[in-house]
């Protein structure tokens, strides 16, 4: 779904970046964690496109997004469902009004915002308040409208960057159990957050980001007591992919051929005529995920 | 909703939230496109002027003695169309030369009709091939015995030339300036709404909006003004131009034998101009004023 691959982005002597490779598959849910100015954002901006990398590749949804025009970024947005710490609403608008205005955005039709946006509503549990505008909200509240708002486009990959930042302990449970309500039904959830109760509560995949590096890539908790060695620096258990295997058809291996590349590095020599990029295009839109 | 309705929607209540902005624009672009108007109206009229007067230039006037004798003009006569270049000459009485006079002057001939006796000489009409013919038989006509005068627009011509080459100097210059001013105003006025649409544009643009559909509204909003003040302009320029006919073309044009053009001809042109000029200020300006924004 989301793979970054050797990326670096440096902001002059500041460091965003640093040869960074994350691989989260369809239907993950991922927290990112680490500390202020480590590279949280960065990582954020990169995958929306707001910046571009200095070096590497970034991947979404099948598409490498570092190659693509500015005209195009629009079709990578309309992918992602982004989630704010300050829900972002329009306050003159009311709850059905910002959630059916992510719809018009995107010019879908008064027949399908009426029969979509009450659906979000009911699913995220604010339908009673359509009509209320932000400021008669709780908190909690409004950061459901904000993921009503994010999942009404049917996007692939929802991005909360810190959802839980601005809202109490309880609340903030509410929320996460919402997101991993939607997660399970299919969607692809990438979280950044400071919050470590939450991260450890979840027990979910947790990339952590120090300086620039991803430190440390595994399922549990938020703290990261282990020593960074060089060897860290790239996520453990995935593999380096430098070529595509010369006689195979991608539908046939596909399957398979996943599964074993988590686990070691395949090495294969390609024929000279034969498009590294087109191959791996034929992988990722059939849903598969690589890490090249 | 259709786009178009949407985004015209969008654009009426961006205006309604910048009443006084919008307003103060509209009024300022209509002062500039009237300032051009009013040139545009001179140099129409200056051209046609110097247009009329133009095709007579193969006509020199050679204005006659009072009292030659009939010998003394058929030698004249006989010179004149010795002449080279000269292709035909015409005799015209000083009879003939009142009764063309009256025609001219029209419902104002009246004033004609009280003279003790007829002012006007007799004269030949000496229609030549070209110009050069022309100022040839314009210096050595005075030279002729009998000949009182001999009139010929040349001059006049050259220095009409002169000034519909400066109104339209004058009328290029002010257009830069004016259509520079006017696209600084309206992208001022869409910027200080874009500035309050900021959040919403950011919004947009995490949802996927295009940069055209973020800018539409804007634009539409530049284009509804620069019409506005296109509709006011051309009304007030009609109308000025009007009262200017009133005063000047009915009695002062006809004496001096000059043309004007027709108001509903200039208004209908005017109003063509002012709108593909108000239209490219509008979106010229709201481009201007969301390009940043849109950078972002």
């Amino acid at each position: 779904m989301i793979v970054f691959n050797n990326v670096t982005k440096k902001y002059g002597e500041n460091v965003g970046l640093i040869n960074a490779s994350v691989h989260i598959n369809s239907g993950d849910f991922v927290f990112l964690v680490g500390p202020s100015g480590a590279g949280k954002t960065t990582f954020i901006r990169l995958i929306l496109k707001e910046i571009d990398p200095d070096s590497g590749r970034i991947i979404l949804a099948g598409k490498d997004i570092t190659k693509i025009g500015r005209r195009e970024i629009p079709e990578i947005r309309q992918k992602i469902g982004m989630v704010f710490q300050d829900f972002r609403l329009l306050e003159k608008k009311t709850v059905y009004e910002n959630v059916a205005f992510a719809m018009e955005v995107l010019h879908k039709s008064k027949k399908e915002i009426k029969e979509r946006v009450p659906y979000v509503l009911e699913l995220v549990d604010i339908k009673d308040k359509a009509d209320r505008y932000p400021n008669e909200l709780s908190a909690g509240e409004q950061q459901r409208v904000g993921i009503a708002r994010a999942l009404v486009n049917k996007p692939r990959v929802l991005i909360c960057d810190e959802p839980t930042g601005n809202l109490d302990p309880m609340t903030a449970m509410d929320i996460m159990a919402l997101l991993e309500q939607i997660n399970v039904r299919g969607t692809t959830v990438l979280m950044v957050t400071h919050a470590k109760d939450i991260v450890d509560k979840m027990n979910k995949r947790v990339v952590a980001i120090d300086h620039g590096h991803i430190v440390r890539d595994e399922e549990g908790s938020y703290g990261y007591t282990k020593q960074n060695t060089e060897d860290e620096l790239y996520v453990p258990g995935y593999a380096t992919y430098t070529g595509v295997a010369a006689a195979a058809e991608p539908e046939s291996i596909a399957p398979d051929f996943t599964q074993e590349l988590r686990a070691r590095t395949v090495t294969t020599a390609a024929p000279s005529d034969y498009d590294v990029d087109d191959m791996l295009s034929a992988y990722l839109d059939g849903g598969e995920d690589i890490y090249e | 909703m259709s786009r178009l309705g949407y985004n015209l929607k969008q654009a009426f209540s961006q205006m309604g939230r910048n009443k006084g902005m919008y307003f103060t624009s509209v009024l300022a672009i209509t002062a500039m496109m009237l300032i051009l108007g009013l040139f545009f109206v001179a140099f129409v009229n200056v051209n046609l002027f110097a247009a009329s007067i133009e095709k007579d230039y193969n006509v020199i006037q050679i204005y006659l003695h009072d009292g030659n004798k009939a010998e003394v003009n058929q030698a004249v006569e006989t010179t004149l169309r010795g002449t080279e270049g000269v292709d035909d000459v015409k005799y015209v009485s000083k009879d003939e030369a009142l009764v063309t006079l009256k025609q001219k002057w029209g419902e104002n001939a009246y004033l004609l009709d009280n003279l003790p006796e007829n002012p006007l000489p007799d004269s030949y009409m000496v229609y030549v091939e070209d110009k050069d013919a022309a100022n040839a038989l314009a210096a050595a006509a005075p030279g002729i015995e009998g000949v009182e005068d001999v009139v010929y627009y040349r001059d006049t011509i050259e220095k009409l030339a002169q000034v519909s080459h400066f109104v339209e100097l004058g009328s290029l210059i002010a257009m830069a300036f004016l259509v520079v001013v006017s696209i600084i105003i309206v992208a001022n006025t869409i910027k200080l709404t874009v500035f309050n649409r900021e959040k919403e544009i950011g919004i947009m643009k995490y949802l996927g909006a295009t940069d055209w559909f973020v800018r539409a509204p804007f634009i539409w909003g530049g284009i509804i003004v620069g019409m506005l003040s296109a509709f006011i302009a051309t009304g007030l320029t009609h109308v000025i131009y009007t009262k200017i006919v009133a005063i000047i073309g009915g009695d002062i044009a006809r004496i001096l034998s000059v043309t004007v053009v027709p108001a509903e001809f200039l208004t209908k042109n005017v109003l063509i101009i002012f709108l593909c000029l108000g239209i490219s200020i509008g979106v010229c300006g709201s481009i201007i004023s969301i390009r940043r924004f849109l950078d972002k």
